[in-house]
Parts: C-alpha cells; sequence; structure tokens
C-alpha cells in the first residue's frame, strides 16, 4: 500500500474524528515548536522558542483560535540536523500538531523539508535565508536576499561610494549561495574581479588574525572598501574584537553583517563594534507603537526588562499572527485550506507599513540598515521607501532567473519556469 | 607656546565679531540638522575657523557631543567615561547640573566620521605634542591638495621634530612626485620616497608606475621606488605570519598544557580536558562579575582562581572516577566523555546556554605600531608571553620539584615508586589536579581570545590531542615543538589554501606523520617509554 495514498486518508478520517467529537470546542489546537535548545544554535533558537510561547498566552488570553485554546509543544533538535527531521516527524505525527514553528540554519529546515512534505504539515520558517527555494508546506517569513543583501550592497555602493569588497562567510549553504548572488550582482554593476575578494571560514572561527590582516591589505589599495559579512553565529565576536584589535574602523572599511542582531550583540563588549552596519527588516530600537507594546510584552513574558528584541522574533511574531487569521478565515485548521488562506493575509509590520504573504510564501517586509551603536542597539541610516516583495529565485543567477514561485491557480507551482511554460522540477 | 601665539594672532586677525556669530549661529543648528545635511553645515564651521573647532570634532567622533535638552547648548562628554562631568563646547567649562538624563546625544554616522577623521588631521597640524602632528600628516596623505601643501610648506619651516620633519617630507615629496611639472624634480621626489613605509605612498607610486601619461623617466623611477617598497612589505608580511602562527601556537600550547600532563604523563584520555579550559573560563566571567570596577586587575586574580576551581575539580574526578579504572583506557575514555557532557550541561544550568560576556582589559586591546607596515596586537602578543611563562613554570615543577620527583616515577614504574614509598594514590590525584589546574590556566587565556560558551572545551579538545600527540606523549618539549610547528604552517598555508582547507591538510599530516612515527616527535626512549 502506498504511503502517500493513505495518508492524506487517515488525515481524513482524523478530522473527520476530531469533527464528530463531543468536546471539539475543548479540543486544544496544537502548536508545535522546533527551535534548538542545545548546542550551538540554542544561542539565536531558544529566544524563538519564547516568542513562540509568548504569542501563544496572548492568544489564548484572547480566546484561542475558533474558539479552541492553543497548546505549545516544544521539542529540542539539540542543534543536529539530522535530529530535526525526526522531530518534525514526530510533531507531526504522534503530536499530530497543526502547525510547526521552527528552525534556523538553511541545513535545519533543508531537513525538515521532505518530512513536511511528506506528511503534508505547515511550517513556519522565520530566518533570513539565501533563497531558491519555494516549498507548498512551508511559508518564509524572514527575508530572501534580495530584501537584505541586495539593499545593503546598493546603499554600500551608492551612499558609501564602495568599490572594492569581501565577502566573508561561514562555510555552509547560506553563505555560499548568497555570496554567489552577491557576485553575479556586483559584477552586473562593473566591478572587476580582482575587486571582489571571498572568504569562508569554519563554525565558531576563533583565530581571525590573519584573515583580518588580509582584509586590511585589501582595503589598502586606495579604493573604498567593504565588507559584506555573512558569518554566523559566535565566530562574529571574536571577528569583530579583532578588527577593533587592528585597527580597522568602521568609517575606513565598514562591515555589514546579515546575521550580527540583538541578541548576538547582547552578549558582547560592543565598543570594537560602533559604527559597523547590519541590514534587516527590523531593529529594536525603531520608535512605532505596535513596536513599543511589542517589547514590553516581551520583558513582561520574560520578566527581563534587559532582554532584547530581533529581526527573526519579529518574523516569529508576523507569521503566528497571519497563520491565526489565516485559520480564522479558513475555519478549520485544515493544512490545505490554511495554505490556501494564507495567501494575501496582511499582518502590521512592527517597524510600520503592512506585511504581506505572496503568492510565493513569501512576505513583502520593508528593508532597515543600521549602524551599531555601543549601548547594542541599532541606528537606522537608511532605509527602503516602501515594502519588498521577497523573492524567493533569485533574478541575479542564471540557473535561478526565470524561475518563479506561485501557489496560487493557474500556475500552483514553486519552481515554474517561465520560458519553458512548466514546473521545472528543479530540486529545492 | 609659539604655536598657540601663531593660532592667537591668527585668531585675532581673521575674526570679527561678524564672523563669530555667525559660528555660534551654525553650532546651533547643529544640533537640529539631520545626518545628511550635517556634512555641509560641518564644513562651513570648518571654513570659519575657530580654536573651538578641535573639541567640538573630537568630541563629536567620538560620539561623545552631546546637547542639553532645554537650551539645546552643546557640551562634550567626559572622553574616559562617556557621561559626566560634561564640558560646554563654547564655554570650555564644565556644566555642573548635567547628567545623562537631561542630555541628547548628536549622532554621527560612518560618512560624517570619515569626514571628521579628515578635518581633524588637518586641525591637528599644530597640535603641541609631535605625535600627534606625526600622525595627523600622514593622515593627509590621501588628501593632498595645493592649499594644504602650501599649509605644509610653512609648518616644515618651523617644525623641530625630527619625526615630524620626516613626515612632513614625504608630504611634500608626494605631492611633487604627482603634481609637479618638472620631470627632474618628480623623478627626485620618487627617488626619496623609496624609503617610506606609508600605504598611500604606495598606492600613488603604482598608479604613477602605470600612468601612460607620465613621462617615462617618471613611470620607471616610480616602478622602481614601488619595487623597493613592495620588497619591504613583503619581508613584513613573512614577519607578520610568522607572528600569526606563533600566536596561534601559543593558544594550542596553553590548550594542550593540561593534557599533556593528564594524558601525557598520566596516560589517562582524557576527554574532559576541554572543559577544564571551559571551567577556567567561567572563573575568569565569575571574577569580572565579582569586581566590576577592577575589570584590568581582574585577569591577575583570575589566574589563580582559575587553576584552583579546575584543579579542585579535577582532583574530585580522580578520587571519585579515575582511580577506579587504572589500565582500563577504553573505560576511562568513555567515562571521561560523560563527565564532559555533564559538566557541559551543568555550565549551561549555572550560566544559561548562552555565551557569557568577557571582558578585554585595555590593556589587552589594540596593537602596537612597529611601522606602517607592521603591528603586532597587544592580546596576542601577551598571550604569547604567557604561554612561554606557564610553560617554564611547568617544566621547573616537573624537574625540580620532588612532587614532579614522584609524579615522573610513578608514571615510569608504577609498583616500584610504590616499594620506594611514594604515595601512588596522592600523586595521581595531585598530577591530575595539576594538569587540570593548568588547563583552567590556559582557558583564561582563551577567554580573551573566544567566546565563554558552554561549548568552548569542544572546539579545543581534537586540536589539544593532536599536539600531545604530535610532540610525543610524555614530552613537556615536544608538545612546545608541536604547538609552534604547526600554528606556523597553520597559518603559511592559510593564505595559500583557505582556513577550512588548512585545517584539514594540517590534520592529514599528522596522520601520515604519525604513520612513519607512532610515538610522535620526541618519543620516550629507554625504559620510560613502556
Amino acid at each position: 500500500m502506498n504511503t502517500k495514498h493513505l495518508l492524506p486518508g487517515l488525515a481524513l478520517g482524523l478530522s473527520a474524528a476530531i469533527g464528530g467529537n463531543a468536546l471539539a470546542e475543548e479540543d486544544p489546537i496544537k502548536v508545535g515548536v522546533l527551535h534548538s535548545l542545545s548546542g550551538t544554535m540554542a544561542i539565536s533558537e531558544s529566544t524563538l522558542k519564547d516568542t513562540v510561547l509568548m504569542m501563544v498566552e496572548q492568544q489564548n488570553e484572547a480566546g484561542g483560535v475558533l474558539g479552541r485554546p492553543l497548546e505549545a509543544v516544544v521539542v529540542d533538535p539539540a542543534s543536529d540536523w539530522p535530529l530535526f527531521a525526526e522531530k518534525a516527524r514526530e510533531l507531526l505525527e504522534e503530536e499530530e500538531v497543526d502547525v510547526i514553528f521552527g528552525s534556523w540554519t538553511s541545513v535545519s529546515r533543508k531537513s525538515v523539508l521532505p518530512v513536511v512534505e511528506e506528511l503534508n504539515g505547515l511550517m513556519f520558517y522565520p530566518v533570513q535565508y539565501e533563497g531558491e527555494e519555494s516549498s507548498e508546506n512551508i511559508f518564509y517569513t524572514g527575508a530572501a536576499p534580495n530584501q537584505q543583501a541586495i539593499p545593503a550592497v546598493d546603499y554600500l555602493m551608492n551612499d558609501l561610494g564602495i568599490e572594492r569588497w569581501v565577502l566573508a562567510g561561514t562555510d555552509y549553504v547560506y553563505p555560499r549561495t548568497t555570496n554567489k548572488i552577491l557576485e553575479a550582482y556586483l559584477m552586473d554593476h562593473g566591478v572587476a574581479e580582482e575587486d571582489i575578494m571571498i572568504n569562508y571560514t569554519p563554525f565558531s572561527h576563533s583565530d581571525w588574525q590573519s584573515i583580518v590582516s588580509d582584509i586590511k591589505e585589501f582595503g589598502s589599495a586606495g579604493k573604498p572598501t567593504a565588507v559584506v559579512s555573512t558569518i554566523n553565529g559566535d565566530a562574529n565576536v571574536p571577528f569583530y574584537r579583532e578588527l577593533g584589535n587592528q585597527n580597522i574602523d568602521s568609517f575606513e572599511i565598514p562591515v555589514v553583517a546579515f546575521s550580527v542582531g540583538e541578541e548576538e550583540l547582547s552578549g558582547i563588549d560592543t565598543g570594537p563594534l560602533v559604527g559597523h552596519l547590519a541590514a534587516w527588516n527590523y531593529f529594536q530600537s525603531v520608535d512605532s507603537d505596535a513596536n513599543d507594546e511589542f517589547i514590553a510584552a516581551w520583558h513582561e513574558f520574560t520578566g527581563d526588562d534587559s532582554r532584547v528584541t530581533n529581526d527573526p522574533m519579529e518574523a516569529t511574531y508576523i507569521g503566528f499572527k497571519m497563520w491565526v487569521q489565516a485559520v480564522e478565515d479558513a475555519g478549520t485548521t485544515d493544512v490545505d485550506a490554511v495554505e490556501a488562506a494564507m495567501i494575501g493575509q496582511e499582518v502590521p509590520n512592527l517597524t510600520g507599513g503592512m506585511a504581506v504573504m505572496n503568492a510565493n510564501h513569501h512576505l513583502s517586509k520593508p528593508v532597515l540598515i543600521g549602524e551599531i551603536q555601543d549601548d547594542g542597539q541599532f541606528e537606522v541610516v537608511w532605509s527602503t521607501d516602501g515594502v519588498v516583495a521577497g523573492d524567493a529565485w533569485s533574478d541575479f543567477l542564471p540557473d535561478s532567473k526565470m524561475l518563479i514561485a506561485d501557489w496560487t491557480d493557474p500556475i500552483n507551482c514553486g519552481n515554474y519556469n517561465t520560458e519553458t511554460e512548466t514546473c521545472s522540477g528543479q530540486n529545492y | 607656546m609659539k604655536r598657540l601665539c601663531l593660532w592667537a594672532t591668527l585668531w585675532l586677525l581673521t575674526s570679527t565679531a561678524l564672523a563669530e556669530s555667525l559660528f555660534e549661529q551654525r553650532l546651533g543648528e547643529l544640533t537640529e540638522a539631520s545626518l545628511a545635511e550635517t556634512q555641509s553645515l560641518l564644513e562651513a564651521l570648518e571654513a570659519e575657523g575657530d580654536p573651538r573647532l578641535l573639541p567640538l570634532f573630537d568630541a563629536l567622533f567620538n560620539g561623545n557631543l552631546y546637547y542639553r535638552d532645554a537650551d539645546q547648548t552643546l557640551v562634550a562628554a567626559d572622553p574616559n567615561t562617556g557621561d559626566a562631568p560634561y564640558i560646554g563646547i563654547l564655554s570650555g567649562e564644565v556644566i555642573a547640573s548635567l547628567n545623562e538624563d537631561n542630555v541628547t546625544k548628536v549622532r554621527v554616522n560612518n560618512r560624517l566620521r570619515r569626514y571628521l577623521n579628515d578635518a581633524l588631521a588637518r586641525l591637528k597640524l599644530t597640535a603641541p605634542d609631535p605625535a600627534i602632528r606625526e600622525a595627523a600628516v600622514n593622515e593627509l596623505l590621501t588628501q593632498l591638495n595645493a592649499d594644504t601643501i602650501a599649509q605644509l610648506d610653512v609648518l616644515r619651516a618651523d617644525e623641530q621634530n625630527a619625526k615630524v620633519q620626516q613626515a612632513l617630507d614625504t608630504a611634500l615629496n608626494l605631492y611633487t612626485a604627482q603634481s609637479s611639472d618638472q620631470v627632474g624634480a618628480r623623478v627626485q621626489a620618487i627617488g626619496e620616497l623609496s624609503s617610506s613605509l606609508q600605504n598611500a605612498v604606495r598606492n600613488a607610486l603604482a598608479r604613477l608606475a602605470e600612468d601612460e601619461d607620465a613621462p617615462e623617466a617618471v613611470q620607471n623611477a616610480a616602478a622602481e621606488s614601488l619595487n623597493s617598497i613592495e620588497q619591504k612589505f613583503t619581508f613584513y608580511g613573512y614577519v607578520d605570519q610568522l607572528f600569526f602562527g606563533l600566536s596561534l601556537g601559543s593558544v594550542l600550547l596553553l590548550a594542550a598544557f593540561g593534557l599533556a600532563i593528564t594524558f601525557g604523563v598520566m596516560g589517562v584520555i582524557n576527554m574532559a580536558h576541554g572543559e577544564m579550559l571551559m571551567l577556567g573560563a567561567y572563573t575568569t566571567f565569575v571574577v569580572q562579575q565579582l569586581m566590576p570596577n577592577a575589570i584590568n586587575q581582574s585577569i591577575w586574580v583570575a589566574i589563580p582562581m582559575a587553576f584552583l576551581v579546575a584543579g579542585s575539580v579535577g582532583v574530585l574526578i580522580e578520587r571519585c572516577v579515575i582511580r577506579f579504572l587504572h589500565g582500563r583506557p577504553l573505560e576511562t575514555l568513555l567515562a571521561t566523555f560523560g563527565i564532559s557532557l555533564i559538566l557541559q550541561q551543568l555550565v549551561r544550568t549555572i550560566f544559561s546556554p548562552l555565551n557569557r560576556r568577557v571582558v578585554a582589559p585595555d590593556w589587552l586591546s589594540g596593537s602596537w605600531q612597529i611601522n606602517p607596515a607592521l603591528s603586532l596586537t597587544f592580546n596576542r602578543l601577551y598571550i604569547l608571553i604567557f604561554a612561554l611563562i606557564v610553560f617554564a613554570l611547568l617544566v621547573l615543577i616537573m624537574k625540580k620539584t620532588a612532587l614532579g620527583l614522584q609524579v615522573r616515577a610513578v608514571s615510569q614504574n608504577r609498583a616500584m615508586a610504590k616499594a620506594m614509598g611514594i604515595k601512588t594514590d596522592w600523586v595521581d590525584a595531585l598530577t591530575f589536579g595539576l594538569g587540570s589546574g593548568i588547563a583552567g590556566v590556559g582557558g583564561v587565556a582563551l577567554s580573551q581570545l573566544t567566546n565563554v560558551g558552554p561549548n568552548l572545551g569542544q572546539s579545543y579538545i581534537i586540536d589539544s590531542f593532536m599536539v600531545v600527540v604530535f610532540g610525543g606523549v610524555g614530552n613537556l618539549y615536544g608538545t612546545l615543538v608541536a604547538a609552534f610547528s604547526l600554528g606556523v604552517a597553520n597559518k603559511f598555508l592559510e593564505p595559500i589554501t583557505g582556513t577550512v582547507l588548512a585545517t584539514t591538510l594540517v590534520l592529514v599530516f599528522i596522520i601520515l606523520f604519525i604513520q612513519k612515527r607512532p610515538k610522535g616527535l620526541f618519543p620516550q626512549r629507554g625504559r620510560a617509554a613502556e
């Protein structure tokens, strides 16, 4: 017997059973939380677990969803990529959750993806990533490269007149793909090959002396130079410290980072970082009523006034609100109905403007660039005029520029080739 | 003094009552200007010329410029503390009533910082301290024009300090080399530039050597001077790399010391060694929390504390676990691995899974600028020295003390040592404690270089074993040589192959080496070997 046919049947049977249950109103809706609570990524991911718990608590206080309470099911995939797939299977098959909020690194998302597709689960992924993917079962509420990397490079090129580029990253799929996109983009804009330096380092790298010295040497050629950093996790701390020790000032060689947010800055001495940049869709320092409310709620939930908020938290917040709205609109937690109801959902951004879920399962969001201040917060120095729609397939890579994702009829496909007018079946 | 008088006369000559009020008026606009407008405002201010520009620009550049909320009076915060006492920019006097609640910071961004950096260099050309004057001249090398050159010419005539004279000559020569209309003068200036190590000179010469429009004589002279400069840069580049290598070696050495004792001398495959490093690093953090006002001194407290903490945990592990597993290496390996997991989880529970912030003392920040082409960072330099001191101490303990003698006796022949009346149990515990304590001390040094978190130990355990095995088990000198040679090899490979591949290549090399010489660089000989 083919499991593919068995499973939807099983799901139908289950929902029928639940529908027929007299206690249906009391039955909680289960929300799976799939974030690492131990291992290297715990530093970033445990915050997102708390965010989901806070949102669940708030929603329950407001009367739940469809008159039913929400119940969070937390599992710990322990920064172990294959374990993400196992835990996702456990959430969907044993706990029978209606939605999963989870993952941080791209490699963990790629490990979960086949599981949620096979079991027809629903997942929200809240972190900026390299794009080149659109699954029917996943909603991407973090930034795609055109919502973070490309605008940051535009800012450096146009506003700061940067001519020489260091693309430094941690050695895994997100930095490598992002740098491939950026390299193609820079070359399109007339940057010569010898003016681009690409460097990869392992996770948790701590000996930055020769790399920083290379960057210094590369930047001393008389042309304005900047570092575009996709360095991930705690390797950033010794990196910035070494920059400070080797007297590289932010106005000489600015570093713009895509993975350094308020949370990462909260554990370190920000002295050497002042003036360096980060590109995100959200900063805690942005002054708006919605943001003030969110920060106050976060402080109350954690019982700690010094806890910071960051971009993936906002992405989790938006994703959660959209899911609630979509479930209310669909009148059911059935995955296919919610998926269809998700497209077009609007939730106000915490920084102003409206986030919209597009047909490619990516959000439209504003892009902000901030300078690091000595209190570990960011000062916004530049922002896009309106919101930018997330692009699942980069327009700057030859293999993906003809691809689009559109999960509405008539296309209904995550990798539609506009030249051959077929679902290309390209691997995610 | 002479300079001050000069300034005062200049100031009197140029400043009329009108100009003064204009300066103050412009200053008033500063608090309301947007970041985009600020630069033109600052340029206008600079054009006015005023002695109060220097404190103003200095405060703005360093992020110490504030204004009083009530009437927008500009004040500079104390450069050391970043808050009170605040000094009025216009009055030059301390305004006592101010604190951080009733002032607002004047914002700057990188573009303004860049402008301010150049403007400060122009203003500091007449500073009383010759070192500041020299730095200012060097800063100006990238932005020479007829105006600045005229100013520098005047300054050169009055300059008494040899170093500043040299810097001024470089600037004047650089300008002549690029802009003079006499070929002879240009060639001569280029020739004199060949001894300079300034980056701006190097770049300008590189441009001249490639410049098709310049006369051939100038091009050739530029290429020749550039060649001699490049040779020096290459040389200093190697010195730099060597230092990086030694520094990486010293980190490996500090990480491996403890293991050289527990694994090398006692033969215990101690998988919990990395966690001893971690305990040392966390001790540094706790000590800093306990003495927040004396960060600079905290490290001297942290070193003995780390030794005691990690050492006593070591003794505890030995007494409770390892002594029951003598001669059973596999069980020891598993048991110590279990201990390492327990310690990690313990730290996670007590301190949270997040990394803890260890502040670098002032004297460990920054770098020692030997010349424009070569600078050594202080933290690496001190850690290198520290590693060597620890090594010397360790050798002293092992070779010159009664404990060292007994340790060596027990490790060579336990039964015989016991027969001679040595309390082997006691020696085992102390040795393991010593090894763990030294690892703790290494952890203090590592806390200055890397993140202090529950995973700190895991990232060094492999390296530590590599160093000890490569150097020859049971030989401290072997550990020293192995650590430095691995460090230097890694750093010389890195520019060619990239970081990831360099580490891999070094590992492959060690595997091959161990195939050829299973006992490492310096194997133990004679009866001690078995």
